[in-house]
């Protein structure tokens, strides 16, 4: 995975912040998983515009003490994770909201 | 501790509506014998309201929304409604009866994303599950949205409620949804109106029937388990809720009423005057349910079942007194196990009305009319 590459949330899913965490359903197989505190940031900045790489910056590493490297290792094993059950759509480039699925790959 | 479970608690903590049921309308295309529901409109929600209501109730955490009523398809703004609940990112379970579901109406749903469709079917015989909803080619119509549903990928659960006019055609139910790859579940209470009439309990089905439904092993798994007698009562039962009624979960009417559950109406608060949060935090109401335990019921306290009996508080409520048994629980915990409960017993030794069997047996000895059933099991033909 391209450590610029573009991530949005997926329109199947159902997603609910329950204190510092985040309750997520892919609406296409009911399966619940839940984002911790740091997941949930990742999450909540997903807008398919701002490029992976610019979120772990301005996100992760500007609040909690962490190597940029590592954190966006993390990164993106938790963007795979997400992709494979369709949370998360995933592009090399910049996904627009309106017809954002047929232009990326989850 | 599964993750729902573990959301569930963690909900509880935070004192967070995770759960909410809201009905659209109560207007219905069909007039089910045994509907709780006054059919007519007393005034709903406007789109806007809904909307507005949706917007307050995802800031307040509610993430399964579950939309029901009345038949839902009946309001004609339900997918602009069903649109905004999706934007808004609620895991959405609908209930419906299926009839105005056709394939456009299906595919939409898929589109929506949402998670679950509840349709309701209480005979795999039209002219029993058509005079039940005293609507001709119901359950054609109902069957042929399951298959709609199904084809477009959507979870599909067929309810069957169990009363005395379907009572021997549960087992074909459970196939027929086997053959259109649904999940079955079945309800033995029929309860009361929301007013309060409790005419229609006479549709409950008896002790024999509950009995062999919870020895039917493909609906309860290990019937020994199941039909065991009750465990002790611990310390940790009677300080344990009684369910997630007000606690993680509430119910909106299509007047913006909220109450604990759809079964449990007890009136907490409405929208229209006040924010759906502040109703959840500061209703008086809602706050005497939630310092409810066990220890605070005085029979079901003392009664041997009560650890794992599935009293519910909202028929207890509807009996007189939140507090209090429900005795539907009770037939069903005495059918499960043979041993009756501490307010079944107190009922057995109530002394009866004095009139009350001499008066039947007089009356069943009156001329019955030709037209009328000539059965002492029809309650008709005894009042004739």
């Amino acid at each position: 995975m391209n450590t610029s590459c573009y991530v949005v949330r997926s329109n199947a899913i159902a997603a609910r912040a329950l204190g510092d965490e985040t309750m997520v359903m892919s609406a296409t197989n009911s399966t619940l998983f839940t984002l911790n505190e740091v997941a949930t940031t990742i999450w909540e900045a997903a807008d398919g515009v701002t490029p992976l790489d610019e979120i772990i910056t301005n996100k992760i590493c500007a609040q909690y003490e962490v190597e940029q490297d590592a954190a966006l290792k993390d990164a993106q094993a938790l963007i795979e994770e997400l992709a494979v059950h369709g949370l998360v759509l995933v592009s090399d480039a910049p996904i627009a909201k309106a017809g954002r699925a047929s232009k990326a790959s989850a | 501790m599964s993750l729902v479970l573990e959301m569930a608690a963690k909900a509880l903590k935070m004192n967070i509506p995770l759960s909410v049921q809201l009905d659209l309308t109560y207007r219905c295309n069909e007039r089910c014998v045994h509907c709780y529901l006054d059919h007519d409109d007393h005034g709903e929600m406007t789109t806007a309201e809904i909307k507005n209501l949706l917007d307050q109730m995802a800031d307040a955490g509610v993430f399964y929304l579950t939309i029901s009523g009345g038949e839902i398809l009946m309001r004609r703004d339900f997918f602009e409604i069903l649109e905004h609940a999706r934007l808004r990112t609620f895991c959405v379970k609908l209930k419906t009866n299926g009839v105005l579901i056709r394939e456009k109406e299906a595919a939409r749903l898929r589109e929506l994303g949402v998670e679950s469709v509840q349709i309701s079917i209480y005979s795999h015989r039209p002219e029993v599950h058509d005079a039940i909803t005293k609507m001709p080619g119901s359950l054609r119509q109902s069957i042929d949205a399951v298959r709609f549903l199904r084809e477009q990928g959507l979870y599909v659960t067929m309810a069957n409620v169990l009363m005395t006019q379907n009572a021997a055609d549960y087992k074909e139910v459970r196939l027929l949804a086997q053959e259109l790859d649904a999940k079955f579940i079945m309800d033995p209470t029929v309860t009361p109106m929301m007013d309060g009439d409790r005419s229609i309990l006479e549709l409950n089905v008896d002790q024999a029937a509950l009995k062999e439904v919870f020895r039917n092993q493909e609906l309860v798994g290990n019937v020994e388990e199941f039909c065991a007698p009750p465990a002790a009562v611990g310390q940790d039962d009677l300080d344990s809720l009684p369910c997630s009624a007000g606690h993680t979960a509430c119910y909106v009417s299509p007047y913006g009423d909220v109450y604990p559950c759809v079964q449990f109406p007890l009136p907490s608060g409405n929208v229209r005057e006040t924010k759906f949060v502040d109703i959840w935090r500061d209703s008086p109401q809602l706050k005497e349910v939630r310092t409810i335990t066990l220890r605070d019921m005085p029979s079901c306290s003392q009664c041997s079942h009560g650890a794992t009996c599935t009293r519910c508080p909202g028929l207890a409520y509807l009996e007189g007194n939140m507090r209090g048994p429900s005795t539907q629980d009770c037939e069903k915990s005495f059918a499960r196990t043979g041993i009756p409960s501490e307010n079944l017993k107190s009922k057995l030794a109530a002394p009866r009305p004095v009139n009350s069997v001499q008066l039947i047996q007089i009356k069943g000895l009156q001329p019955v009319p030709q037209h009328l059933p000539r059965t002492a099991t029809d309650g008709t033909a005894l009042r004739a």
